[in-house]
């Protein structure tokens, strides 16, 4: 673990070896990557209580507060989201180019195309060695792309038009995506489709949480560590 | 316009008193939502505008929203609209019929050209040339597009003219088209409901001739003053909501208690009108108040979004099946991920078992120049 002053940070790209570390994820990176894993939870557990609420509470209704906290805590988590992907969204333009990684999509660079067949090869065990990655591999950075850096976005949107039905017309939410709502076919088209959007992430989530250990375990790059303390190493010398 | 009649006159005319005038007057202030400064300005227009001329049209409907409207009681719809507004024409409450009838509504848009107000309930079929609704002997569509040509605003009474309603629902076979996708050039106003709340309508032909403009819409050409909330928002159960006390089964012990109807498919927390708070037939109650769920009527494509009592719209214009909703659909779909994920790790684990034995060799070959054609 010799080369972690910034000097040779970002030298080794083409040859990582076993003595290379690379600071891939910046602190800012990692710790919206957290607040970001703690909101989702947060806005999947309440979101899907609100579509489908907990039991009846029995008593006066002034001695209760339930849908009403549940309710709250969704909105608050979405206002934590929101204002970290804004936060992440700025990070990639200040960061370093490893932070652009989940907003770009190399749709006309062949090699990313060559990149993800391969790395799709190698989780259908056509292949047994994958190659070495400094960031994302391409077959994550394209579901990273569409799950975090579309769906974030989707999920943002169709939810502050929801918020804004409560904050009522005039309000800056309603006036930022009130119009998402007739766009959609109305308010309950909205809430299905947000709905959806839940579950989508969730699935990414398993693949997610899934990859991640799998990689830390059989790629040839740190994984699970990296997201912790923000330096990428490598597991063999050899070249690719 | 000079030498016609204005509001008050005819209501003089018909016997009301100026005392009973400026009651009207106030409480249709009350009734729009203005405040006592608007009262005399009301009386003034009522007093000084000639009246407006409303053409009341009638496509594919079920005549509800006549039916609901004539039931208005602030203002009277006897006393206020029928005899205050000229509704003109409007074949289902005329006394004439046939060629006399037909004839007004001529007579009316030639003398009031650019000036009267046309009306639509129901919407026109735009399939077999529009033969599937026929008026005076022609498709509804023809006479709609000629009185709309002249017309100053188009009212659509209703979800029919407002959304399509229940003739346009899949598959909809007349092609059921709502006004708006077929007079492109006129301001209109979307009054949404099935049928719209008797207050509703008065209060927009009120504030449409008192104060010759059309109210403030939303972004969905419906008055803000009736439409900018839903029936959620204003809904006397709705402590029982926030605070998680539901109707699980219209049979229960929540069900007597009044609790809130969320989870038997209430449509109020996605609906948008003012039956929570003007409610229906003289204020006196609303389908909630009477125990039953919003159906969510005066929202666009109601009929196709699913159970009127299920929380969750059914997936089946996203190309699901009918049943579906977004958490079977979800379910189901994190069952096949997850199992998926179980599989590839059970084969990433044996392939790594059988692997150990190469992996271990290489790992003690730093140059690892035999996997180099593996890893290309």
């Amino acid at each position: 673990m010799a080369s972690l002053d910034p000097a040779t940070v970002e030298l080794p790209t083409e040859r990582p070896t076993r003595v290379t570390a690379v600071y891939v994820y910046e602190a800012p990176v990692r710790l919206w990557h957290w607040i970001n894993a703690v909101s989702i939870t947060v806005l999947a557990v309440t979101g899907y209580l609100i579509g489908s609420p907990l039991p009846t509470m029995s008593g006066e209704a002034s001695a209760h507060y339930v849908m009403g906290t549940v309710r709250f805590l969704h909105f608050a988590a979405g206002y934590i989201f929101a204002v970290g992907f804004v936060f992440r969204v700025y990070w990639a333009f200040v960061g370093n180019h490893h932070a652009r990684q989940l907003f770009v999509l190399p749709f006309w660079r062949r090699s990313f195309w060559i990149g993800l067949i391969d790395e799709a090869k190698w989780y259908l065990f056509l292949k047994s060695r994958p190659k070495k990655y400094i960031g994302h591999n391409p077959l994550a950075q394209f579901a990273m792309f569409f799950a975090i850096g579309i769906g974030s976005v989707f999920m943002i949107v169709t939810g502050f038009a929801l918020y804004s039905e409560g904050a009522g017309p005039g309000s800056w939410q309603d006036h930022l995506f009130g119009w998402v709502i007739p766009l959609m076919g109305g308010s309950l088209n909205v809430h299905t489709w947000h709905h959806l959007g839940m579950w989508a992430i969730l699935l990414f989530v398993i693949v997610h949480v899934y990859a991640a250990i799998r990689e830390d375990i059989m790629s040839r790059q740190s994984m699970v560590s990296t997201m912790i303390s923000g330096v990428r190493t490598f597991k063999d010398d050899d070249p690719d | 316009m000079q030498g016609l009649e204005t509001f008050y006159e005819v209501m003089r005319r018909q016997g009301i008193t100026r005392r009973s005038f400026l009651k009207y007057c106030s409480l249709t202030a009350a009734a729009l939502g203005l405040g006592p400064e608007f009262v005399p300005q009301i009386a003034h227009a009522m007093e000084t505008k000639p009246r407006t001329p409303v053409l009341w049209l009638h496509g594919l409907e079920c005549t509800c929203c006549s039916e609901s409207f004539i039931r208005s009681a602030h203002p009277l719809a006897k006393d206020v609209v029928l005899s205050m507004i000229s509704l003109d024409y409007d074949d289902t409450l005329m006394a004439s019929a046939g060629h006399q009838a037909e004839a007004i509504l001529h007579e009316v848009m030639e003398k009031y050209k650019g000036n009267y107000i046309l009306a639509v309930e129901g919407n026109p079929p735009l399939n077999e040339d529009g033969m599937f609704c026929i008026v005076g002997g022609k498709p509804f569509l023809d006479q709609l597009r000629m009185v709309a040509k002249d017309a100053k605003a188009v009212i659509s009474w209703g979800s029919c003219a407002s959304h399509g309603c229940v003739q346009a629902a899949r598959p909809n076979p007349t092609r059921a088209t709502p006004v708006h996708e077929v007079i492109t050039d006129k301001p209109i106003i979307k009054v949404p409901g099935c049928p719209p709340i008797a207050e509703v309508m008065t209060g927009v032909i009120t504030y449409m001739l008192t104060f010759d403009r059309i109210p403030e819409l939303d972004r969905q050409g419906r008055p803000k003053m009736f439409y900018s909330q839903r029936i959620h928002d204003k809904c006397y159960r709705r402590p029982h909501f926030d605070a998680g006390q539901f109707v699980e089964a219209f049979d229960d012990e929540g069900a007597r208690k009044g609790y809130c109807l969320y989870k038997v498919g209430c449509k109020g927390p996605t609906t948008y009108n003012a039956c929570s708070t003007v409610r229906w037939n003289e204020g006196t109650s609303f389908p909630i108040q009477a125990g039953h769920g919003c159906i969510g009527c005066s929202e666009d494509g109601f009929w196709d979004k699913g159970s009127w009592y299920a929380r969750l719209s059914d997936l089946h214009g996203v190309g699901f099946g009918i049943e579906s909703n977004a958490d079977r659909v979800g379910l189901a779909a994190a069952g096949v991920v997850g199992g998926a994920v179980a599989v590839h790790a059970a084969v990433s684990a044996l392939k790594r078992a059988q692997h150990k034995g190469d992996t271990g060799r290489n790992t003690s070959n730093a140059n690892g120049s035999s996997h180099t054609g593996d890893a290309a």
